[in-house]
């Protein structure tokens, strides 16, 4: 139905998106996430041809939108972050403009009733849209967007200034959508994304940073463990929690190393994040009894999709971690990343940490104690 | 364009422009249609419409200055950008919204000739057509002129004011400004007196106001038709690219 194709847009020297591809089938309700700036509007821009794209290709429905811009765009009703009212002209006034400009063929009462039932803005229809509350205005601009029946609809953080009741609403309305549009909608409400859509596509800095179902990429996450430890050195100081995250860090199996809050005085919590596949306990264990500090606390925690799309965006961790571990840092995909690590870097990994175990077995024959 | 046109039309009652601009043009007229050709007992009216340039040159960017700024500044672009039109749709159904509103305020005249036929009994048609049709077809420039200025800016006021100095510029563009152009020492120096003689032979026929002036004095050239639909079509075609050059910029 939609398919993008190294997708790139330059504005100077920034690139605000750059060599973004995916596909979007037929009746799919595909999520764009990513922080403010991320590129997700640009991208929505090019993909309704509002602007062009430096370079790539867009074709929807099989119409490439800069070859063919009006077939293409008789496809797609578009919801962009500000909708398009004009607010000196009444509901009913705008709708039926929307329609003419459309150049809709349908049957013009009927479908506008329709549209107006669907997006529950029927009270309002005389109204003056300048003094229309900021929910109403969403759903007169997603109405907007629904006249002619387009079977791809492509909704710019739709959910924007309304409360929570009507986000709920509109969001089963998307989902309702979705059975009979193609849908597209971006958002940087987490919830939401993965309340609605079928698909997610996480970007990041104009590039895409995850791509799969909420299912996949929370198994992809899963796979990966954290765990937060609390370490106490002997003389409780600031480079004592530099040298704590550095050996932490030096540990075979360890990605990624943060540490967090003092939370007692002089003594910090670590988030350390593992490829999952090494049991890195007994080496901290060892490592610290090595180095005469205190292991205060270890708790294991699963990744959220939260934890995952603050990482990528916070240009943390996976995608832009460059550390010695370097097993995978040529992979720019979080969601592949642990896929893609070669079957001998697994083994050696895996190798590496039976080793470590083996060492500290002696030092710590039994880590219960630890609190999990 | 049907649509955009309507809405336009619309707009310009909702907002007050329109009858702003009807109001001034009408007070504007009669006042000239008064002091021009009553008060000095003509039959003709013609003396009239050398004041209307001036009018015109006042009231068409209020027409203008918002045509396609005000889409730019609400983002309401992005809805008329992306809807399946073409960009001449776009601009066309604005250029007729603005010029039907000028035809509106411009056809009163037809009011002031009755009343100078109740007047006196050798009216001469001939020429109030001749009149009519001339301010048309400069009011169609002046309208091309200022949508496109509009096109290049957010600013509905700043779009005004460009616009009132461009057309400014072209009413003072006329023979006696080329007369002392061509005697300014700079460019009496600089080019021979044969270049000279050539280059205000082109510039002469480039200006507006000279050709408007010989509709005024009952001479209805062909040429001259031609050169303001030319300049209606090219300044569309500008605002075309202008709109253009964004999606691609």
């Amino acid at each position: 139905m939609i398919e993008v194709k190294h997708l790139v847009k330059r504005y100077g020297d920034k690139k605000a998106v750059n060599d973004i591809s995916f596909k979007v089938e037929k009746g799919e309700i595909l999520g764009f996430l990513g922080p403010n700036g991320a590129g997700k509007s640009t991208t929505m821009n090019m993909l309704t041809g509002y602007i062009s794209s430096t370079s790539g290709q867009i074709l929807i429905n099989g119409v490439d939108i800069f070859e063919d811009p009006k077939k293409a765009k008789a496809n797609i009703g578009y919801l962009p972050e500000i909708p398009p009212l004009y607010v000196d002209m009444t509901v009913d006034a705008y709708l039926n403009f929307v329609f003419d400009l459309k150049k809709c063929k349908l049957p013009r009462k009927a479908h506008l009733t329709d549209v107006c039932n669907l997006c529950k803005i029927n009270d309002v229809r005389p109204r003056l849209i300048k003094n229309l509350s900021k929910g109403y205005k969403q759903r007169v601009g997603l109405a907007q967007a629904l006249i002619n029946n387009p079977p791809v609809l492509i909704l710019d953080e739709p959910t924007v200034g309304l409360d929570p009741n009507q986000i709920i609403e509109i969001r089963s309305l998307i989902k309702k959508l979705g059975k009979r549009h193609t849908v597209i909608l971006s958002s940087h409400i987490l919830p939401e994304i993965q309340a609605v859509c079928d698909r997610i596509i996480i970007i990041n800095k104009g590039v895409v940073a995850a791509d799969g179902t909420a299912d996949e990429i929370a198994k992809n996450i899963t796979n990966e463990h954290k765990m937060t430890l609390r370490i106490e050195g002997p003389d409780h100081s600031r480079a004592e929690k530099d040298q704590i995250v550095q050996a932490l860090k030096n540990l075979s199996g360890v990605k990624y190393v943060r540490a967090d809050m003092e939370r007692e005085k002089g003594i910090y919590d670590y988030d350390v994040e593992t490829d999952g596949k090494t049991d890195v306990r007994r080496a901290i264990n060892k490592l610290c009894n090595e180095n005469g500090w205190n292991i205060l606390m270890l708790q294991l925690s699963d990744l959220t999709l939260e934890d995952i799309f603050l990482k990528i965006t916070m240009g943390e961790g996976f995608g832009h971690d460059e550390s010695e571990k370097g097993s995978a840092a040529k992979e720019k995909k979080p969601k592949v990343r642990i896929n893609l690590m070669t079957e001998e870097e697994a083994k050696a990994a895996e190798q590496a940490a039976r080793e470590a175990a083996e060492e500290a077995g002696g030092d710590a024959p039994d880590e219960k104690g630890d609190e999990e | 364009m049907g649509a955009i046109y309507r809405r336009e039309m619309g707009a310009f009652f909702t907002s007050g422009i329109g009858y702003v601009f009807l109001t001034v043009f009408y007070i504007a007229s009669g006042y000239f249609f008064y002091n021009d050709v009553i008060k000095s007992g003509l039959s003709d009216i013609s003396p009239m419409f050398v004041s209307m340039f001036i009018v015109v040159i006042f009231l068409i960017p209020v027409l203008t200055m918002r045509l396609i700024s005000e889409e730019k500044k609400n983002r309401t672009d992005q809805g008329l950008l992306t809807a399946p039109i073409g960009l001449w749709e776009l601009v066309l159904g604005k250029f007729f919204a603005a010029f039907t509103l000028y035809v509106i305020a411009e056809s009163v005249i037809f009011i002031y000739a009755l009343i100078l036929k109740f007047l006196s009994d050798d009216m001469v048609w001939s020429s109030l057509l001749g009149n009519y049709f001339a301010m048309l077809i400069l009011g169609a420039a002046f309208i091309a002129i200022g949508v496109f200025i509009s096109s290049l800016t957010e600013n509905q006021m700043s779009s005004a004011v460009v616009s009132v100095f461009f057309f400014l510029v072209l009413y003072a563009f006329d023979d006696s400004a080329l007369e002392k152009l061509n005697s300014n020492s700079i460019i009496s120096k600089v080019f021979s007196v044969d270049t000279r003689e050539k280059m205000m032979n082109f510039l002469s026929h480039l200006s507006m106001r000279a050709r408007y002036t010989e509709f005024t004095r009952g001479i209805f050239s062909l040429s001259s038709v031609l050169f303001f639909l030319s300049i209606v079509f090219l300044f569309n075609f500008f605002t075309v690219k202008v709109l253009e050059k964004k999606r691609w910029a």
